[in-house]
């Protein structure tokens, strides 16, 4: 048994403790908002944050993250800066498919946690999550927003 | 331009009621209000029009909400919302009070020119528009007439006010929601006798209506098909053979693997060997485990079978070779032997394009349940929900009535969801679920989708051109070695040349009056599919990058050259000169920019899937990099229902053929793909992505495609920015690759 506490609740798990926290996450628990896209840790679509820091799910061992605070995108309407980045993506219209969006947002909220007002170069260091829908610059143009720089710049 | 959407085989199923009465859920909606009469019309009758059965489509809740069963599944193109949009322009309801549903398998929802359904070849909205519109309509007549009987009035007294019906006269308002129960159990009126609204009183198309799952989208509540759940559910994951068409031998650690945690069974299916438990993680660590010896089936498996030998290198040799050859002609004008005997100066060059996977970031995931009952139930990624139906229906001996299909929201698509003989994962799901007497979901890991994905075609094509004394060119041919994807999912040529393969080398609008356009067959053995743009996603890299090369030859301007051989052309003399217009005005360059690069622009069009084309790049290139600064893309698609939502694919599509032409590729060596994941198959990163200007050009012609066009004029505009930057030629894609 592993306990983990996510977005505030504590768990305890029946899975071993190298068990990806990404499975751990969708399959033990049934929260699917944290995708599964390359087990790797390229894509980015399985990114939580662990301790505020955003971590791709699909390599960090459950066992690794015991006794940390984990947060995934089904509390991000409860996160003051997840809320904030959450409304920006429906104000600038940023998901085509959504699939990569959960882990964009985990992304986008780690770096605003970390850094209220990120510059050019600190967004482009912190959003590397892939989309294959190309919602790069529209990404960009959400955070600019929320960074306090100009709305829409790319 | 083809529409490649229809699958093999299909063939016509008839669900009738019961899919859309389990397609919703709540109080008040279908179930409730479909009339008895025309359930059972359904039922005995084949006659249905499909899109006017207001009932199959439409509920209206008490508190004025509107559930829409829509014919085309959304995978981010934003079709949903567009669908909303046509409903309810006509049904005068805000797109916003809808809630939009992937339609059931029926025959009310083949609206594609009332014949078809499926969701490709960019043709949703240009095939259904009218019919969606009318659909809205005649509710609206009900709602009306459902108000009239309800206060005793004639019908041509009232009016509607969006959601609700008024009669001016008394003053009286009633929202729909108090109205829907009653009229859904009206006669449905004869479509032809309810006119449609003046365009210019549209209050919602035309407008950049906001995304309707977009929230649902940014917090992770948005389900697809690898999220679906059912109580009893178990997992599996797949081993695939290496190469299709070897099959399952001994698997010698059978017995280690059944006493691996978690382990429910170990499977044979055909080409694969699965691994069901009771959770994901135990079913893949254990299927990775199977040591699996892959024989030669003693009767061939029915798929393509990969050869050991088969390499994209081998095949561009090959491919090479026979583009020298004459070809099977497509497309010809003039006499393009004497043109050439004619010329002044000719020009001759071989280009080259990749294999591509579609890598959508979703991988494939299929659940099967078989109910007490005798019925299935499966959620099942799909683009085309008849053909997967019946395909089912022939596997399972079911008849379809008995088959529930759940069309998920799609993670992604770009074409990889049409019924491909061996790239779905639906089969495998389907014989775990009947094996294990369980529920259970497959998941294809990364590896397994990019071993099994059907491929993007590759061409070696033969260009050559011949130009007159003044420079401007009197002849064009073109010869690519390639096998289109209809052919290799049918894995045979058929009766007639695969238009798949060259659009885009044909249907060229460009005044050469000789030409010659030909397809040079060359077989590949790995399975091929539809990729986002299709033939054109290729095939207009050739022909502009190419024609780049004839002006130069013949000291002519880029722009100068297309404006030429486009005189007369107004739509897309506009069209060119909007995207020049947009970028600024045309300066080709070289030049220096303020960050002390050196720049260049490239300047291509394109006609693909009824729109119409035309992009600009700006590149520059340090150290060996490729970098693109802008793309400025004008599309005409005649006219458009959401622009917010055409500069979206705009965007999404010339990244993608950005990624293409920079670093994207899928190659093969000894029968199997070199790259199983992300870390081998490149695909454009945030990084390398720039701006795209996208300016909408409404010709008021007919309505075109959305979802690709924006994709065949990026690559080439790219290509001829970088061949003026660094004055070689750019002839094969990806050409960033260092």
């Amino acid at each position: 048994m592993i306990r983990l506490n996510i977005n505030g609740t504590a768990h305890s798990v029946d899975a071993e403790p190298e068990t990806p926290l990404l499975w751990v996450i969708r399959d033990n628990l049934g929260m699917t908002g944290t995708k599964y896209g390359c087990g790797i840790a390229q894509c980015g679509a399985c990114s939580v944050l662990i301790d505020g820091v955003v971590t791709r799910s699909c390599v960090t061992p459950a066992g690794s993250v015991a006794g940390a605070a984990i947060t995934t995108i089904e509390a991000m309407e409860h996160d003051p800066v997840g809320s904030r980045v959450v409304d920006a993506w429906v104000r600038h219209q940023v998901p085509q498919c959504g699939y990569c969006q959960s882990g964009q947002v985990m992304a986008a909220t780690s770096l605003l946690r970390a850094n209220a007002h990120p510059t050019d170069a600190d967004i482009d260091a912190a959003m590397v999550n892939l989309c294959r829908c190309g919602t790069y610059t529209t990404i960009r143009a959400a955070v600019h927003d929320l960074a306090g720089g100009k709305g829409g710049a790319a | 331009m083809t529409l490649p959407f229809t699958d093999p085989g299909e063939t016509p199923v008839n669900v009738s009621r019961r899919g859309f009465l389990q397609g919703t859920s709540g109080a008040f909606v279908l179930a409730l209000t479909l009339p008895p009469a025309i359930a059972r019309a359904a039922d005995t009758a084949p006659a249905v029009v499909p899109g006017t059965r207001v009932p199959a489509f439409l509920a209206i809740h008490p508190d004025g909400a509107i559930h829409l069963q829509s014919p085309f599944v959304e995978g981010g193109q934003g079709i949903f919302t567009g669908m909303a949009q046509l409903v309810g322009e006509e049904l005068d309801a805000d797109p916003a009070r809808f809630v939009v549903e992937n339609a059931p398998v029926g025959p009310d929802y083949k609206v594609m020119n009332g014949t078809r359904r499926g969701t490709g070849g960019s043709a949703s909205v240009r095939t259904s528009h009218l019919v969606m519109r009318r659909l809205g309509a005649i509710a609206r007549a009900m709602l009306i007439a459902a108000a009239a009987e309800k206060w005793g009035v004639p019908a041509a007294e009232l009016t509607t006010e969006p959601g609700e019906v008024v009669h001016a006269k008394s003053g009286r308002k009633l929202g729909y929601g108090a109205l829907a129960a009653r009229a859904m159990d009206l006669p449905v009126p004869a479509p032809d006798s309810i006119p449609l609204k003046d365009k210019a009183k549209f209050r919602w198309i035309g407008k950049s209506v906001p995304r309707l799952e977009v929230r649902a989208k940014s917090t992770g509540r948005a389900v697809y098909a690898i999220d679906a759940h059912v109580d009893g559910m178990l997992h599996a994951a797949v081993q695939h053979a290496p190469r299709l068409g070897l099959d399952v031998g001994t698997i010698r650690n059978e017995a280690a693997l059944k006493a691996m945690k978690g382990v429910h069974s170990v499977h044979r299916l055909p080409g694969a060997v699965a691994v069901v438990a009771e959770r994901f993680w135990h079913a893949r660590r254990a299927v990775e485990a199977a040591e699996v010896e892959w024989i030669e089936p003693a009767t061939p498996l029915p798929v393509r079978a990969m050869t050991a030998d088969f390499s994209t290198e081998g095949y561009a040799a090959a491919a090479a070779t026979a583009a020298t050859g004459p070809g099977e002609v497509a497309e010809t004008a003039g006499d393009v032997a004497a043109a050439f005997a004619a010329a002044a100066s000719t020009i001759s060059a071989t280009y080259r394009s990749q294999m591509l996977n579609h890598a959508q970031l979703e991988p494939p995931a299929t659940l099967a349940r078989f109910n007490p009952d005798g019925t299935l139930d499966i959620w099942a990624p799909n683009q085309s929900p008849d053909g997967f139906l019946a395909d089912i229906a022939q596997r399972t001996g079911l008849a379809p009535d008995k088959i529930q299909l759940h069309s998920m929201m799609l993670g992604g698509f770009f074409g990889r969801h049409f019924k491909y003989p061996t790239a779905n994962p639906y089969p495998q799901a389907i014989a775990l679920a009947k094996a294990t007497e369980r529920p259970v979901k497959v998941i294809w890991t990364r590896e397994e989708e990019f071993l099994r994905d059907v491929m993007r075609p590759m061409a070696v094509v033969q260009l050559r051109a011949a130009l007159d004394a003044e420079g401007w060119p009197t002849a064009l041919e073109a010869v690519s070695a390639t096998e289109g994807p209809s052919e290799g999912i049918a894995n045979k040529r058929g009766e007639k040349m695969d238009a798949a393969a060259l659009e885009g080398l044909t249907g060229k609008l460009y005044a050469i009056p000789n030409r010659k356009i030909a397809q040079a067959y060359v077989r590949t053995p790995a399975m091929l599919g539809y990729w986002r743009s299709v033939g054109h996603s290729m095939n207009d890299f050739f022909y502009e990058t190419f024609l780049d090369e004839i002006a130069a030859k013949g000291g002519k301007d880029p722009y100068a050259l297309r404006k030429r051989l486009l005189a007369g052309n107004k739509r897309l003399t506009t069209l060119l000169d909007a995207v020049v217009d947009l970028s600024g005005g045309w300066q080709p360059g070289p030049y220096g920019a303020p960050d002390g690069t050196r720049r260049a622009r490239g300047i291509a069009m394109a006609s693909p899937f009824g729109s119409e084309t035309a992009v600009i790049a700006e590149v520059s290139k340090t150290d060996g990099e490729v970098k693109v600064h802008a793309i400025w893309q004008a599309i005409d698609p005649g006219s458009v229902v959401n622009p917010g939502l055409v500069a979206a694919q705009v965007t999404g599509a010339s990244a993608l053929g950005l990624s293409t032409a920079l670093v994207e590729q899928a190659v093969w060596k000894d029968g199997k793909p070199v790259a199983r994941n992300f870390d081998g198959y490149r695909v454009l990163r945030p990084g390398q992505m720039p701006p795209v200007h996208t300016r909408i050009v409404e010709s008021g012609e007919k309505i075109g495609g959305i979802g690709e066009p924006g994709l065949p004029a990026v690559p080439p505009a790219v290509a001829n920015a970088l061949a003026r930057l660094t004055g070689q030629p750019v002839r094969a894609m990806p050409f960033a690759v260092t």
